[in-house]
């Protein structure tokens, strides 16, 4: 049998905070083919190309080009065995030139001096060999966001690579832009380039790439001919779900509104509207599900609602109860009962070398209950940790144990343990399920209609769709800053209808619109 | 079997062992009698009752800067201010020391509380522009070691200054202003029991209280800790005050409880000997007692030793950067915590 081009076996790599991010991988890339890497967030693609790359080491495992047992210890390894890579956020120095860039690191001379011509007859050839126009001469800062993953293709180019590694390509790029990468990339590889393709669109998947190798969990879930697979096997192996979503929902009437937003526009510094006349309403007992593509205002709206907004200038109001929140900190409008689930826990949403019990009673340590005069209650304390980590079904050594050891489906229980354990008012919830396994995102569905039965109001963002139109009552899109249209009865609505709004194809007149005040 | 959780214990006492290697290896090609001076070393510190109470007093001061500078990196701000303070509130317990007329039980009790508050209000400035402006707390915090030297050593110079004696010293203090001592044969004085009390403070403070809790919250991620409600500027700055309050009672009593003249020429170092004991005390601060100790021993040692061999005290000096050096190379023994984590991995998959 021939040896693959590259090969990888056997990797697992543990992150210093515990972190599992692959375990026992394999991946095998055959020369002159496009490779897709599948799979959700947090499956450990990214992990996987870094080891590639010689980014990061890995923990267990070997890897062979061409037979050859080889060991990455940096990125220049990598280049110097023809691996380049084009990250998701573009590595190039925004004052400087296409060419400069091209060659940095590695500059013609001419004497002592740096020979910028020669840069840039380097960056024409290599543009002409392969077929990418780019203008040697212009700034990086005045490029569009697809020329500068064209320099960065070429970049990886002129230093040889043979093997190109595509982080996400298609997340920052137009679909004309789409397009035209795709037709750059069939040419590449009809030159005998090998391209692995990391995504989680299918459908560029199955336009472009001959095998696809699809990762959940940070485990391999196997190598298959692109063409012998539909869209549907492919993401229910990504997700590891076989059946879609269902839950039954208690039929309690829903109660007096516990939030309003009213008129609510929000500009940046430039005076571009990142909101505008946003109006909705969520009452009692009310999942409102909020759709949208990402980056359409829904950053800006929770912010709003959580108090973590931070733009020039805002208008409207954010009623919580009647108390208006637009101006208030984070306290105050905790204190009204309002929950925050984060779609970041990494980031926001936890403490990672803090204990689990440290990170259950960060909202509540203040409260009198957790406190014996001066000092905290530890008695409650513990017994709460305990009984929220045994309710939470958290997998761990006990509520004494570092928070960043967890999985990220353990972790995020305790997140939402968290924030539902209070029995808030209101609740916004983040991509709650984001990265987490099938088993641990049930859970919290569950826990979210719990919660809905006891009568909190929730907003649900959510770039799943399913979980969306399953978990939610009523159900608004998102388009460009501007609610587009609203659905009473979300489990009627189909994704594809959904899509053609969440693209901003679609728009409801804005009497529908209306109806989110008031739901009637 | 070795967990991962013990792993930075296991660490602490690798680094130690290692620098202490080094250090009798140096030893060994320096000295005529290597073994004869290890001896010295190791055991002349606590040899005699004396000498047991120079270590002890000699420690005194370290766990007072040690605690100071461990809650400030426990709020995850790397300030080094607590040199300039313990020197400069030094100065201000002097002058009451001096110029006050008190009974001997409020004299340093007044005194040594002016040298705390006057600490916790010269630590609130870089607290405060960390905290409103983000200006980092390490570049304010060395620059305010300088200025308050300048100052300090300007009062000494021109308002302190004794002229009858021989150097440049303060005047006399009070008899009233000096803390007793509490064991016959050593000078070990009261300051012993403030600093262990100030201690098991801290220690309640950090652990036991919401005010501890914030604290660490933000410390560890201070994003996290805004998220939850609290208010992190103002938890930097209250740590920033406790701190120089610690560290400004470290001077004051050091001061009235090992002289009788204010006599800092220059800057004592116990501010930056504080980082070195928190990073060895990994910031908790009943461990900051047997650093602080661990510190004041092999200094001890490394006096005795130049005073009876042929080896000079300066080497301690290779011994403690071989600490910092190790202790603050995360990479040390990394591969090894590695293989431990891959294991309870794969026990727990």
């Amino acid at each position: 049998m021939e040896h693959a081009l590259l090969e990888m076996r056997g990797i697992t790599k543990v992150y210093p905070n515990g972190v599992v991010a692959n375990h026992d991988v394999h991946f095998s890339l055959r020369e002159g083919e496009i490779h897709a890497i599948a799979g959700e967030n947090g499956a450990g693609k990214s992990t996987l190309m870094k080891i590639m790359f010689g980014m990061e080491e890995p923990s267990e495992g070997d890897i062979s080009i061409r037979g050859e047992k080889v060991k990455l210890q940096s990125p220049q390894d990598a280049i110097d065995r023809g691996i380049g890579m084009v990250h998701q956020h573009f590595m190039l120095v925004p004052s400087f030139t296409v060419a400069e860039n091209m060659v940095l690191g590695m500059e013609p001379r001419k004497g002592v001096g740096f020979n910028y011509n020669e840069a840039v007859r380097l960056t024409e050839e290599t543009a002409r060999k392969y077929n990418l126009a780019v203008n040697p001469k212009a700034k990086v800062e005045d490029l569009t966001v697809g020329m500068k993953q064209k320099v960065e293709i070429l970049k990886a180019l002129v230093r040889g690579a043979k093997i190109l590694i595509l982080d996400e390509p298609t997340a920052v790029l137009t679909p004309q832009e789409t397009e035209e990468l795709f037709v750059e990339l069939q040419h590449l590889k009809e030159q005998g380039h090998t391209i692995v393709f990391i995504s989680h669109k299918l459908k560029e998947v199955k336009a472009i790439c001959d095998r696809i190798t699809i990762m959940r969990g940070g485990r391999s879930e196997g190598v298959f001919q692109t063409k012998d697979v539909t869209e549907q096997e492919i993401s229910r192996l990504m997700v590891g779900r076989d059946v879609v979503l269902k839950y039954d929902k208690d039929n309690v009437p829903f109660g007096k509104p516990v939030l309003s937003v009213d008129k609510l526009s929000v500009h940046d510094s430039q005076g571009k509207a990142l909101l505008e006349e946003v109006s909705f309403a969520v009452r009692e007992g009310q999942i409102v599900g909020i759709a949208g593509v990402e980056g359409n205002g829904q950053n800006q709206l929770v912010e709003a609602l959580t108090g973590g907004l931070h733009a020039v200038s805002s208008s409207g109001s954010v009623k919580v109860n009647a108390t208006d929140i637009l101006a208030a900190d984070i306290l105050r409008i905790r204190s009204l009962g309002v929950s925050y689930i984060p779609e970041d826990r990494m980031r926001q949403g936890a403490a990672g070398d803090a204990s689990i019990s440290d990170n259950l009673i960060s909202t509540r340590y203040r409260s009198k209950d957790m406190n014996k005069g001066p000092l905290l209650n530890g008695k409650r304390i513990a017994a709460l940790a305990a009984s929220l980590v045994e309710e939470f079904k958290v997998r761990c050594s006990g509520p004494q144990q570092p928070i960043g050891m967890l999985s990220g489906g353990n972790m995020q229980k305790v997140v939402v343990a968290r924030e539902c354990s209070t029995s808030p008012q209101l609740l916004i919830a983040e991509q709650p399920t984001r990265g987490v396994d099938i088993g641990a995102a049930q859970f919290i569905h569950q826990k979210l209609l719990e919660l809905r039965s006891a009568g909190s109001g929730i907003v649900l963002l959510s770039a799943d769709l399913n979980e969306i139109l399953e978990l939610s009552d009523s159900l608004l899109v998102m388009y460009e800053g501007e609610i587009v249209a609203y659905f009473e009865n979300p489990s009627k609505v189909s994704e594809e209808e959904l899509g053609l709004y969440m693209l901003g194809i679609n728009r409801q007149d804005k009497q529908q619109i209306g109806r989110a005040v008031n739901h009637v | 079997m070795f967990k991962v959780k013990y792993f930075e214990v296991i660490r602490t006492a690798a680094v130690i062992l290692i620098a202490l290697a080094i250090a009798f290896i140096i030893i060994s090609l320096v000295s005529d009698q290597p073994l004869k001076t290890i001896g010295i070393f190791l055991w002349e510190p606590i040899s005699t009752k004396g000498h047991i109470g120079n270590v002890i007093e000699m420690a005194i001061p370290l766990m007072f800067t040690g605690l100071a500078v461990s809650l400030l990196f426990r709020a995850n701000m790397f300030n080094l201010g607590a040199e300039g303070i313990f020197y400069f509130s030094g100065v201000v317990a002097s002058v009451l020391a001096i110029h006050l007329s008190l009974n001997s039980w409020f004299h340093p009790v007044v005194a040594i509380a002016a040298g705390s508050i006057v600490g916790a209000l010269l630590s609130a400035i870089p607290g405060i522009l960390k905290a409103k402006w983000n200006a980092n707390e390490l570049v304010t915090s060395l620059m305010f070691n300088n200025i308050l030297f300048g100052v300090g050593l300007y009062l000494l110079n021109y308002h302190l200054r004794d002229a009858k004696a021989f150097a440049n010293v303060s005047y006399k203090f009070q008899e009233t202003a000096q803390l007793s001592k509490i064991f016959t044969g050593t000078r070990i004085h009261t300051g012993l029991i403030i600093v262990l009390v100030m201690i098991v403070l801290a220690h309640l403070f950090l652990y036991r209280t919401k005010w501890g809790y914030e604290l660490r919250m933000t410390g560890v991620n201070r994003d996290f800790a805004r998220y939850s409600g609290m208010k992190t500027a103002k938890v930097i700055i209250l740590v920033h005050l406790i701190a120089g309050f610690i560290a400004g009672m470290g001077g004051s009593v050091e001061v009235l409880g090992m002289y009788n003249r204010f006599q800092w020429a220059s800057l004592p170092g116990y501010g930056l000997d504080g980082a070195l004991v928190a990073m060895l005390a990994k910031n908790n601060p009943l461990s900051v007692i047997g650093s602080a100790l661990f510190l004041a021993y092999i200094r001890i040692g490394a006096d005795m030793m130049a005073r009876l061999s042929d080896v000079p005290s300066e080497m301690i000096s290779i011994i403690q950067a071989v600490i910092i050096l190790l202790i603050s190379a995360e990479q040390f023994l990394k591969f090894w915590k590695n293989r431990m984590l891959l294991k309870e991995a794969k026990a727990n998959a």
